[in-house]
C-alpha cells in the first residue's frame, strides 16, 4: 500500500486524484493539528457541544477526504473515530479522559499513515489496538490494554514538499488489491496476466471481476498478493504497459472499510419528484443516491425538470449547525498557499536589489546636488521603497510563534503523565512572528528546554505541597520583540537552580569553580558540555544531550541564551535571536584591500592598540591585556593571508568579539562602518571556508566575507 | 455553459469536485460552508447546487431549506453529498427539499454521471 502512484488513483473520467493528494495531505494535517489542540482543551466534566462538534468535523473531514482518494487505511481509522465521537456529540456517551488519551493515539497513528502514503516509505502502521479499543469505547466498555502511541508521529507535512518518487514498501501480509488494466484496443490481452499468476505461483492469486467483460476497454481484476506493486508492474510489462495498469485497495470486510462500494450500489441517488431530479431508472439494490418525491426541481416520471414545485411540506425540525467560529473558512479565503521557493526566490532578487540601491547610493555621493537634484531625488525615493520592500517581502516568510508553542501541550500532558507531576503550560505572545527558517531550527533547542523545566524544575505534587507551593506547577512560554530580536522565554516555577549542587558538580569534573563566581557565571555552567543537573538521568533529558547542544544551536543562529534562577522559586531562559537568517548587521572592517563583515551581535568593543599592550606568550601566540584580563589576539592579516603591498602599515585597530563563552582581540587596519548585509550562503554557491559564515555584496559590488567568530574564538583554545 | 455551485468545508474535496466539473465543461463556483454558499447564492443563480452535508457555520440540510425559501433556487437541483445514506438522512434532506444525494466517496466519474441526469 505504500506506492503513491498506484493507489487510491482511478482512471475515472479521465481525471487521475493524486494530482489532489497534496492538497488533502496539507488538510489533513491541519485537521489532525486542530483536532488534537481541541481535544487537549476538551473539559471532560463539561464538555461543550460546539467543541464536540468540531472535532467530530475535524475526523468527519479527513474521512472524506482519504476515503475519496483511495487511502484505505485512513478512512477506515477515521470512521471509527468519528462513530465514537457521534456518540459523544449525540451524548449517548460521556467523555473520559480514557477515549481522549485514545483519540489522541489515534491522531498520532493516522499521522503516521499519512505521512507514509505521502512519503511512500515507513512501516505499515498497526491500528489493531486502537481500533478494538475505540470499537469497545463505542460499546460503552472500557479500554483493556494499556495504551501506547502506534507511532512516533512524524512531524507535519511541509508546505510544498515536493511529492518524492513512490518508493513501494515491502507488504506485510497479504493484501487484497483491486487491479483495473486499460483501455485497452483489445481487452482479452489483460487475460495473459492471469496466466503469469499461474505461472509465478508466489506472487498470489488473481480472479477477473466483472464476469471477465471489459467495460470501455477497461478490465478489472481482484488480486490477493503479498508482492508491492511494483514488482508486480516489473512483471506485467511484458504483457501490457505499466501506464495501462492501476491497483487501488479493494478492502476484505466491506463493513469495516466506510470506501467500500457494493458493485450494484450506484453511490448517488435522487428523491421522487424532487426539484430537479431526472427521470427516475428504477435500479436493484441501493443505487446510492436518490431523489425525493415532489420536491421542487425534481423532474417527476413524465414531466420535465420544470416541474410543479409541490407545496412545502412541513420541514421536519433538523437541528441547525452550530455556529462554529469560522476560522478555518476565513483563513480559507483570506489567504493563499506559495510554495517556499517561490518565497525564497522573491527574498533573493530584493537582496538583489537591496545591493544595487546601495551601489548606487555609493556611487552618487560624488555628484553635484544642483545639477543632478532630480536624480538624486529619485535615489533617495528608491531608497526607501527598497527598504519597504524588504520589509514587506520578509514579512512574507515570517510565521507566529504559535506554531512552534501548539507543540507543547500535547508533549506536556504526556511527559508530566510518566512522571507523575502536575503541569499547566502558559503562553503568551504567541502572535509574535519569526522568519520561517529559524522557526524549524528553534523548534528543537526550546523543545529541550521545556523537557528540562519539566523533568528537572518542576518538583512531584507532593515536594510542591510540601513547600507551601501550589500542587500543579506552571510552565510558561513567551514570546516577544525587543528591538531588532525576538526573545523567546520558558519560565517555571519549580526547584530553581542550586548554586552548591553545581558548583560541587564543576569541581568534580574538574573545571575551575572557586566560590567567588558570581550567580551568572554559576547558572552558566551548565552550558559546559556533559554537565546534568540531576542527580539520576532521566530518559526525559539529561542523556548527555544536555545544555550545551541547545546553547551551540541558539549560537549557530547568531542567537544568545541567558539563564535566571533563584532555588526554590524557578528558573528563566531566555532565548534572544535576530528576527531572520537573510539579513544582519554587521560590522565591516578592512585589511589591506579587503573587507571582512563581523556579525554586530557578537562585537563586545574596538580600541587603538598601543605599545606594549600586546604580548607574547611562549610560543603560544600573542594576547593582549584588556582592563586586567588578558585576550588571545587573532591577526586576520595571517589568517586569510591578506597580501600587503605598503609593508610600512601596521594594524593597529583590535576588535574584540565574544562567541561561544570566550572572547578574542581580533587585529585589523580600520573600522569602515556598519551596516546591514544580505547574508549570502557560501556553501551553497561555493564551498565551505574556515572562519566564514556567509558572504555578502557590498555597494561597490565587492565580495566581502562574513566571519564566523564561533570558529575564530575556537581557533585561539588551542 | 452550465455554472454549479459548489459546496465544501474541506479544500481537497472541493478542489477534486471543481476540477472534474470544469473538465466536463461547467462554470463552477466554490463555497466553503452553508453560509458563505448563502451568501453567493444570494447574488446570482445556479443551475446546480452541489453541497456536503457536514460543515461549519451552515450545513447542507440548513443551507438547502434556506435556498428553497428564495423563489430563485425554487426549482433548482440541490444534491446533498453525505457519508451516511440513512433513512434519517435521507428523511431530513427530503424534508429540506434537496434533490437528491449522492454518497461519499465517489469518483469523479460518478459525480459527472449523477450531475448529467439533472443538467440537461
Amino acid at each position: 500500500m505504500g506506492d503513491m502512484t498506484s493507489e487510491g488513483s482511478q482512471l475515472s473520467a479521465g481525471i487521475d486524484l493524486s494530482q489532489f493528494y497534496q492538497v488533502f495531505f496539507e488538510e489533513a494535517g491541519e485537521n489532525l493539528e486542530r483536532m488534537e489542540q481541541q481535544l487537549l482543551e476538551l473539559d471532560i466534566e463539561a464538555a461543550d457541544d460546539e467543541e464536540l462538534n468540531a472535532i467530530f468535523r475535524c475526523a468527519h473531514s479527513i474521512k472524506g477526504g482519504a476515503a475519496t482518494f483511495g487511502f484505505a487505511d485512513v478512512a477506515e481509522l477515521t470512521h471509527q473515530m468519528e462513530t465514537l465521537l457521534d456518540k459523544l456529540r449525540r451524548h449517548e456517551l460521556q467523555p473520559t479522559s480514557a477515549m481522549v488519551d485514545v483519540l489522541l493515539a489515534s491522531g498520532d497513528a493516522l499521522r503516521a499513515q499519512l505521512s507514509r502514503h505521502q512519503t511512500g516509505t515507513g512501516d505499515e502502521v498497526d491500528t489493531t489496538e486502537l481500533l478494538f479499543n475505540i470499537r469497545a469505547m463505542v460499546a460503552g466498555e472500557a479500554p483493556v490494554t494499556a495504551l501506547v502511541a502506534a507511532a512516533p508521529a512524524p512531524a507535519p507535512a511541509q508546505v510544498a514538499a515536493p511529492a518524492p518518487a513512490p518508493v513501494p514498501a515491502a507488504a506485510a501480509g497479504p493484501r487484497t488489491l483491486e487491479l483495473t488494466v486499460g483501455p485497452l484496443s483489445d481487452p482479452s490481452q489483460a487475460n495473459n496476466l492471469l496466466d503469469l499468476f499461474k505461472e509465478i505461483t508466489d506472487l498470489g492469486t488473481i480472479e477477473p471481476l466483472d464476469g471477465g467483460q471489459a467495460e470501455a476497454g477497461m478490465r478489472r481484476f481482484k488480486v490477493v498478493t503479498q508482492s508491492s506493486e511494483s514488482d508486480m508492474l516489473d512483471l506485467f510489462t511484458f504483457h501490457v504497459s505499466k501506464e495501462l495498469v492501476r491497483f487501488t485497495p479493494l478492502p476484505q470486510d466491506a463493513a469495516s472499510t466506510p470506501a467500500a462500494a457494493k458493485e450494484d450500489d450506484l453511490g448517488y441517488g435522487f428523491f421522487d419528484d424532487a426539484p430537479g431530479a431526472p427521470v427516475a431508472v428504477a435500479k436493484d439494490g441501493d443505487p446510492g443516491y436518490g431523489f425525493f418525491e415532489n420536491s421542487p426541481g425534481a423532474p417527476a416520471s413524465h414531466v420535465t425538470s420544470e416541474a410543479q414545485a409541490q407545496a412545502a411540506q412541513k420541514p421536519t425540525a433538523a437541528k441547525a449547525a452550530a455556529k462554529a467560529e469560522p476560522k478555518g473558512a476565513a483563513l480559507d479565503a483570506a489567504t493563499i498557499r506559495v510554495s517556499v521557493e517561490k518565497v525564497d526566490q522573491l527574498i533573493n532578487l530584493v537582496g538583489e536589489l537591496v545591493i544595487t540601491q546601495a551601489m548606487l547610493a555609493q556611487n552618487s555621493r560624488g555628484l553635484d546636488p544642483v545639477v543632478h537634484q532630480q536624480m538624486l531625488a529619485g535615489l533617495t525615493d528608491l531608497d526607501r521603497n527598497t527598504r519597504d520592500l524588504q520589509e514587506a517581502v520578509m514579512s512574507i516568510r515570517m510565521i507566529p510563534m504559535s506554531t512552534v508553542f501548539n507543540r507543547f501541550p500535547r508533549m506536556l500532558r504526556d511527559l508530566a503523565a510518566k512522571l507523575g507531576k502536575k503541569v499547566e503550560l502558559v503562553t503568551q505572545g504567541e502572535a509574535t512572528e519569526l522568519d520561517k527558517g529559524l522557526v524549524e531550527k528553534i523548534t528543537d533547542p526550546l523543545t529541550h528546554l521545556v523537557r528540562n523545566s519539566c523533568d528537572h524544575g518542576i518538583e512531584l505534587p507532593e515536594e510542591r505541597l510540601a513547600k507551601g507551593k501550589p500542587e500543579t506547577g506552571t510552565i510558561t512560554l513567551a514570546a516577544s520583540h525587543q528591538g531588532g530580536s525576538i526573545v523567546i522565554e520558558v519560565r517555571d516555577d519549580g526547584r530553581g537552580l542550586s548554586r552548591e549542587k553545581l558548583l560541587k558538580k564543576a569541581r568534580e569534573r574538574g573545571l575551575h569553580a572557586p566560590d567567588s563566581l558570581t550567580d551568572q557565571e554559576v547558572w552558566g555552567l551548565i552550558f559546559e558540555p556533559g554537565f546534568s543537573t540531576a542527580d539520576q538521568v532521566t530518559d526525559v533529558s539529561g542523556r548527555g544531550v544536555g545544555m550545551d547542544v541547545v546553547k551551540k544551536n541558539i549560537a549557530a543562529l547568531n542567537g544568545t541564551v541567558e539563564i535566571d534562577s533563584a532555588e526554590g522559586y524557578g528558573m528563566r531562559v531566555a532565548v534572544r535571536l535576530p528576527l531572520t537568517l537573510a539579513i544582519m548587521d554587521g560590522m565591516s572592517v578592512g585589511v589591506g584591500e579587503e573587507v571582512y563583515i563581523l556579525p554586530l551581535s557578537s562585537v563586545v568593543e574596538s580600541f587603538q592598540v598601543e605599545p606594549g599592550m600586546v604580548k607574547t606568550i611562549g610560543n603560544s601566540g600573542r594576547v593582549v591585556e584588556v582592563r586586567q584580563e588578558y585576550m588571545p589576539v587573532v591577526e586576520l592579516e595571517q589568517v586569510f593571508q591578506v597580501p600587503r603591498f605598503d609593508f610600512e602599515h601596521v594594524s593597529s585597530i583590535m576588535v574584540v568579539v565574544e562567541a561561544e563563552g570566550g572572547r578574542v582581540a581580533l587585529l585589523v587596519d580600520e573600522l569602515l562602518g556598519q551596516q546591514q548585509v544580505v547574508v549570502k550562503n557560501l556553501e551553497a554557491n561555493y564551498r565551505k571556508v574556515t572562519d566564514v559564515s556567509g558572504a555578502t555584496i557590498m555597494g561597490d559590488g565587492r565580495v566581502a566575507l562574513i566571519l564566523d567568530t564561533g570558529s575564530l574564538v575556537r581557533r585561539s583554545r588551542h | 455553459m452550465h455554472s454549479i455551485l459548489a459546496v465544501d468545508d474541506s479544500a481537497s474535496m472541493r478542489q477534486m469536485v471543481s476540477f472534474t466539473l470544469k473538465s466536463a465543461g461547467y462554470n463552477v463556483v466554490e463555497a466553503v460552508d452553508g453560509q458563505d454558499a448563502f451568501e453567493k447564492a444570494g447574488s446570482r443563480s445556479f443551475d446546480l447546487v452541489l453541497t456536503d452535508q457536514n460543515m461549519p457555520r451552515m450545513d447542507g440540510i440548513s443551507l438547502t431549506k434556506k435556498l428553497r425559501e428564495n423563489p430563485q433556487f425554487k426549482a433548482t437541483p440541490i444534491l446533498i453529498l453525505t457519508t451516511e445514506s440513512s433513512d434519517q438522512m435521507k428523511q431530513a434532506g427530503r424534508a429540506a427539499g434537496a434533490t437528491g444525494w449522492l454518497v461519499k466517496p465517489f469518483d469523479p466519474s460518478k459525480l459527472i454521471e449523477v450531475i448529467q441526469k439533472v443538467i440537461r
